[in-house]
Formats: C-alpha cells, structure tokens, sequence
C-alpha cells in the first residue's frame, strides 16, 4: 500500500523514546526500553515480535491504559497530530484531554472480538454511545450513523443488526463491529492489537482486505500488531521488530522480508513454513530454540544473544548494542550485523 | 429526500428499524414471576383500594364482637381483642408495610449500588476504605442498630424506611463491589475506556448493566428483609405505634392469643409470607429478563 506521497507526508503519530516500566513489590521492572518510532496517513506499520516482547505494552502506555503511577512509569513523549492540526503529547495528557483524544483521535482494535462488546448491550447502540462520546448529534442521527458504519464494515441488513446482541454475531462479525466502532470518529490512528488472531483464516482475509479498504477511503494510519508475519506480509508498508522490550529492526517491508539484518529477524522469518516446503519431508522447520526472556532478568548485553546462532563470547553477552541506522528508515541492533550480513 | 438519505436508501440500509422489547418476552416465560407480579398487583390493590370497600375502618372499635372468628360474621376475617375488624386492619397494614419494604429497598439498593460501584471500581485505598465500613455495618447486629437509632427518632413511617434503607445496603454493595472488580478488567471496559468514556460513563453505562442480575436478586431479598425488619421493631416497640397497624405490629399482638385466637397472627403472617415470596419470585424473573444473553 505504500504510495509516492505517503512516504514524504509529515508523520501522524510520532513515539519518541517511549520507555515503560512495572513496579513489582518494591522493584521496578523495565518493560520497554527506549522505543521510537512515527507512522504516517494511510500508511501501515507492523509491529512484530513473540509475547513479552513489549508491543503492546508500548501502545498501551502510549494511551494511558497502563495501570497509573506509582504502580506504572512511563517515559517518552508520543505526538499525535490531531485533525485541527495541532500536535498533542499522549503521554503528558491531563485525564480530560486524553479522553477527548480518546476514540476520535486515536482508536483500538482488539484480539478479542469474543470479549471486547459489552455482552448486555446491543451493538448498535455502542456504537452509537461510542460516536456521542465526540459528537454533538442526536441519538437517533448516532443510530443512523451506526448503521452506515455496520454496512461499511460488511454487515448485511444492517438497520436490523443494530439490535442485535453480541452473543448473536459470530466472531468476524463482532470482529467487525469493532472495527465500525473503532473508525466512528474517523480517528487518526488505529491501533490494531491482533485483529485477526482469534479467527479463522479466512474470516482473517476479510478483515484484513476490510482494513485495507478503509484505509484507502479514510487515510488512516494503522498500528498493527502481530506476530503472524503472513498477515506482515499482507498489511504492512513498514515493519518494527521488538525483542525484550527494544526495538531490534526497522525496514520496509520489502527489505525486511528481502534481507534481514538482525539475526532474530531471520529466524523469525526462517521459522514461518513456505508453500516450497509442502510435502517435502527432508525439510525441517528452524525454530528459534530457548524462549522470550523475562523481563526482570534480561540477559546482559544484547537481550537475544542466548538464542543467537551468531553470539559471539566476550562481545554479545557484555554490551548493548546501539540501533544502528543503516540507511534511510532502515534500522539495526546488533553489533555482528556488518560481518554476518548474508551476501546481497 | 436528501442525499443522504438517498444513498442510505440506495446501500439499502433505511431507518433503523423498533427494537421488540424482549426483555417483556422473557419475563413473561417465567411463570412464577408473573404468578408473583400478579401477587403483588393483588395486595397492593386490596390495601390501597380495599379499605374503601368495607363498612368498617381499621380503627373502629365494636366491642360486641371481640374475639370473632373469621367467616362467621359480618367481620369477615373476624376481629382483634378490641373488636377491630381484621380485614379493614390487615389491609391498613398493608400499605403500610408494603410501601416500607419497597422503599427501603429502593434507597438501600441505590446506596450500595452506588458505594459498591465506586469502591470497586476504583478499588485501592479508597476501596478498602468502603468495603471496611460495609464490614464494620455487617458486624453490628442490625436489630441493635436499628433499636439504637430508634430510640432516638420519632417513629413514623418515613423514619423507619430510612433507618431499615440506612441498615441493609451492605448486601446489595458487596454484591456490586465484587461484580465490578471482575468486570473492570474485561475488555470491553478498556475497550470504553479507549472510545473516550469517562469513569461515570463506564460504570453506569457499561458495567452495571452487567450486574444487573445479581443487584436485582439482593434487592428483592430487600424488600423481603425490610417488610421483616418492620415487624421486629414494631415488635419492641419502636416501629409503627398503635392504633397503626402494620403486618408486624398485628403479627406480634397476636401472639399472646396464640392458642384462642390464631386467626390473628394466622392472616399478618400469611400476607408476609404472601409478599415476601412474590417479590423474591419476582426477582428470579426480573434477573433473567435482563440479561439479553439468556435470549435465544
């Protein structure tokens, strides 16, 4: 989806050095270490990484769901530049402003979709609250708009879905009604935690294409979070990999896909299953052995080098690598990446 | 027609259609419900209407026909120990009674609903600091409270709703408290949280619509408990004062003619009992008619 202008429009969301951190008992636990990053109108940023990588923690704190402090710091500064054009810091948001940002400016999608309606009210009446939330119209207007946005998102008969309780939709179809909930406002960014993994594959087709679809019209910019690098494939313009909390590498998705620098990347990419595969039986699957670190006990030096087919003694495992720019959007933490980089 | 309409009509989407109240369906499936609905509709008719109807009022003494066993004379439900007429009484009562237990459960089932609601959905110090008081009214025997306070108000109906209301909202807040810790944490409450709800609109709008049903069940075993908590005061002494009746003065008047006159506490108890159950029935019907899940 990347287009000529996308790529030199000013950036809707900008995460400048966001670090997130957990208070356990009487130790604070970093979580999320310095990450930044910006997407722009109508472009797609994929953020990948396994669980406890810190993605969502990322997000989450960019909008003020974690829990408040004491109990959760976070540092950084996450500017949104809203639809009159002035640029808001998220993170520094009193609890009124945050809330008018909200859901008109910015909106999520969950994992979820069994979970994410209240199961007592009807659905078209949550989106309906969901735009009086912003918008100074009646509610009748709000209903009518609900039943656009249902018919938008590819709800048949939609005027008399709007009754309908969540237990009688199945998942893609709360699934979309989040997503007309999340779009209501017409937000500036949408961050999309997962949409697809709760469904079947090809449920998951179509809420990818309905994205899609919405951001051509809409211009949204998506966050989207995952660790399906099939859906990566599919959505993304950018990716962001994460890796104990720090981001590990950032490319386009072309590059990234073409060549990956950091050796976690490649693995990662190594351990999805290609249709070349099929049927062959000499083929095993790398996996990535080991599993994600706890965030209270990072490995020293670089947070990977225990799972690391290229960790060397006495340099991986003493200091942490600086992400490196590579060149223009292309980003890497690892301090082999030059004498390891697989021939072009 | 405008455009708009135009293109809606066009993409075949029109007015959002009427909703059928389906929560009127489902309690009306519930056959006990509407038997108690129908109970309550009852007793409420005979004690506001029926007084109007008899040739006697509740405070009018005969002294010829002391002592009447029901059926037997014009005194149909037969007469107290100053010749009163039982039924004019019983009906009084009622009113009496039934407006105590339904308001006090109206205002205890507010107030627990509202310090349940905060003190779990905002938990923390200022939960812990709520639900302490609720364990602090728990650990007072009601019954002394309510004497305590008793003692120094005038008693009147108002009063006595308002110290019931005062001495029973504990339930009804626990209750609530724990629902809230529960349901903040789904998703969907973050999900309001993230369309810009405000606190106030997440916990009225969102969560207590869940809890519904559990709110409903501890309020209709209010009214019940209300309607008892009456009696025993009226009973020592401080509830409704005579000449009022009210279902538990009568009830405990009677009890000294136990053995020759049963009649008397016969009636009063069989109207308690009568109300109490409805209204519990009531509360199983209320609960599933307002929860659409249970809608298939």
């Amino acid at each position: 989806m990347a287009s000529a202008s996308a790529s030199t429009t000013a950036p809707t969301l900008r995460v400048e050095n966001i670090s997130v951190g957990f208070r356990r008992g009487g130790t604070l636990i970093p979580t999320v270490h310095d990450v930044s990053f910006f997407v722009r109108p109508g472009e797609t940023l994929a953020l990948v990484g396994e669980s406890g990588s810190g993605k969502s923690v990322t997000n989450l704190a960019m909008m003020q769901l974690t829990p408040p402090a004491p109990r959760t710091i976070v540092a950084g500064r996450a500017l949104l530049t809203c639809k009159d054009g002035v640029a808001r810091d998220l993170i520094a948001a009193s609890r009124e402003e945050i809330r008018a940002i909200r859901g008109n400016e910015i909106a999520m999608i969950f994992q979820e979709p069994m979970t994410s309606l209240n199961p007592v009210c009807a659905i078209g009446d949550q989106i309906a609250e969901a735009i009086l939330l912003h918008r100074k119209i009646s509610r009748r207007q709000a209903l009518r708009d609900a039943a656009e946005l249902l018919n938008f998102v590819g709800i048949p008969d939609a005027a008399k879905r709007l009754s309908s309780y969540p237990h009688h939709l199945s998942g893609g179809m709360r699934q979309r009604v989040m997503i007309a909930m999340a779009i209501s406002c017409q937000p500036r960014v949408i961050v999309a935690d997962e949409p697809t993994t709760a469904l079947d594959v090809t449920v998951q087709a179509q809420i990818l294409d309905l994205l899609k679809k919405l951001q051509e019209q809409t211009g949204t910019a998506i966050i989207f979070i995952t660790h399906n690098l099939g859906v990566v494939a599919e959505v993304a313009d950018r990716v962001m990999v994460m890796y104990g909390g720090r981001l590990v590498e950032e490319a386009d998705l072309a590059r990234l896909f073409e060549r990956p620098l950091m050796p976690y990347t490649a693995a990662l990419l190594n351990s999805v299953p290609r249709m070349d595969m099929a049927g062959r039986r000499d083929v095993v699957l790398d996996a990535i052995c080991g599993s994600v670190p706890d965030p209270s006990h990072l490995p020293s030096g670089c947070a990977f080098h225990p799972r690391c087919n290229f960790f060397v003694v006495g340099r991986c495992d003493v200091s942490q690598p600086p992400l490196d720019a590579v060149d223009e959007g292309r980003k890497v933490r690892c301090l082999r990446w030059r004498e390891i980089l697989p021939p072009a | 027609m405008t455009d708009a309409e135009a293109s809606m009509q066009a993409m075949g989407i029109g007015e959002p259609t009427q909703r059928r109240n389906r929560a009127i369906d489902r309690f009306m499936r519930h056959r006990l419900a509407v038997l108690g609905i129908a109970m309550i509709i009852a007793l409420a008719l005979l004690s506001f209407v029926g007084p109007r109807l008899l040739p006697f009022n509740d405070l009018y003494i005969d002294i010829r026909y002391r002592f009447a066993p029901p059926f037997e004379s014009v005194h149909l439900l037969g007469t107290d120990p100053l010749g009163r007429d039982h039924l004019a009484r019983l009906m009084m009562a009622g009113r009496i009674s039934m407006s105590i237990g339904f308001s006090a459960m109206l205002i205890a089932t507010c107030l627990g609903t509202v310090i349940g609601a905060v003190a779990g959905y905002y938990g923390g110090y200022l939960g812990a600091a709520l639900m302490r008081l609720v364990d602090a009214m728990l650990c007072f025997p009601s019954i002394f409270l309510l004497l305590a306070v008793a003692a120094f108000i005038n008693p009147g109906v108002a009063s006595i709703t308002l110290i019931i209301a005062l001495t029973s909202w504990m339930e009804v807040a626990r209750v609530v408290e724990g629902q809230m810790k529960s349901l903040r944490e789904r998703d969907f409450a973050v999900a309001a949280e993230l369309m810009g709800g405000s606190d106030l609109y997440i916990i009225f709008r969102e969560l207590l619509p869940n809890a519904v049903g559990p709110i409903v069940v501890a309020a209709t075993l209010n009214v019940a408990n209300a309607i008892l908590m009456e009696s025993y005061i009226s009973f020592l002494g401080y509830g409704i004062q005579p000449p009022t009746p009210s279902w538990g003065n009568m009830l405990n008047n009677a009890q000294q003619y136990l053995a020759s006159a049963p009649w008397l506490a016969i009636f009063p108890g069989l109207a308690i009992t009568l109300a109490v159950t409805s209204f519990n029935f009531i509360g199983d019907g209320l609960r599933d008619a307002l929860d659409p899940r249970l809608d298939n």
